[in-house]
């Protein structure tokens, strides 16, 4: 089960992911932020403080958007992983492409 | 001490989730570390939502036999199903760099795969496609 919340502040939009992200709802994910890109969206925040599971459907939507914001100047980080989740995203290496903070204080200051 | 189990995996990508819960229960009873249990889960549900979802279409009416068994040390997860097969042995992984550069969104379950297990096998026997996961398990 996942559930996506929405929340805007004055210069940035926060992603609330609740629960699971697999291959059967990771489309959910994907059109979540197409929709914030299309409504011009510069600064994403993607609360993570509970997901409690990502597989690579998911990782593979962050991934795709990678490029298109770095042309875009579109910001997005993520923060507040568990370790377990966090670890997923280690091992592909993700940490690398992707900005990722411990807590949100720390993902606007970016 | 073997122990064995065994689940039915309809080929519906919702049923995951069921899938996800059955590997919990069982590596909870293992000396497998929290994070490991739950990359030991996402490669089984890697390699399963593959299957349901390139080899069989999402058909709800088919299914996916995956059977847990744990002997001598080691962690062995059996996923077998009928059709066309995919062979993870043979499938070149992408670049994690040309995944980003092409934008695609599938692939890096393989590499996922790859790298949480510690041995992986594919084995087809007429129409029988059987993939082996392995992990070994240190002693408590």
């Amino acid at each position: 089960m996942l559930k996506i919340e929405t929340t805007h502040d004055s210069n940035f939009t926060t992603l609330h992911l609740i629960g699971e992200v697999d291959a059967s709802n990771s489309i959910e994910l994907d059109e979540q932020i197409t929709g914030l890109v299309e409504s011009g969206a510069k600064k994403i925040l993607v609360d993570g403080t509970k997901l409690e599971y990502i597989s690579s459907a998911g990782l593979g939507v962050f991934m795709s958007y990678i490029e298109d914001f770095q042309e875009n100047e579109i910001s997005l980080v993520i923060y507040g992983l568990n370790e377990r989740v966090y670890q997923v995203f280690r091992i592909l290496g993700l940490d690398q492409l992707i900005k990722i903070k411990s807590d949100k204080e720390e993902a606007l200051r970016v | 001490m073997i122990m064995k189990h065994e689940l039915k995996l309809y080929c519906d990508t919702t049923r995951l989730a069921d899938l996800r819960k059955f590997l919990n229960d069982i590596l909870q009873n293992t000396s497998l570390s929290d994070i490991e249990q739950h990359q030991v889960t996402l490669a089984v549900d890697e390699v399963c939502a593959n299957l349901i979802i390139h080899s069989h279409g999402c058909n709800a009416k088919e299914f996916i036999k995956v059977e847990v068994e744990k002997e001598n040390g080691i962690l062995k997860i059996e996923i077998v199903d009928r059709g066309e097969g995919f062979n993870i042995i043979e499938y070149k992984e992408p670049e994690i760099s040309h995944v980003k550069a092409t934008k695609r969104k599938g692939g890096l379950g393989i590499i996922l795969v790859k790298r949480i297990m510690d041995r992986i096998e594919f084995e087809k026997i007429g129409t029988q496609n059987t993939c082996r996961l392995f992990k070994i398990l240190k002693s408590k």
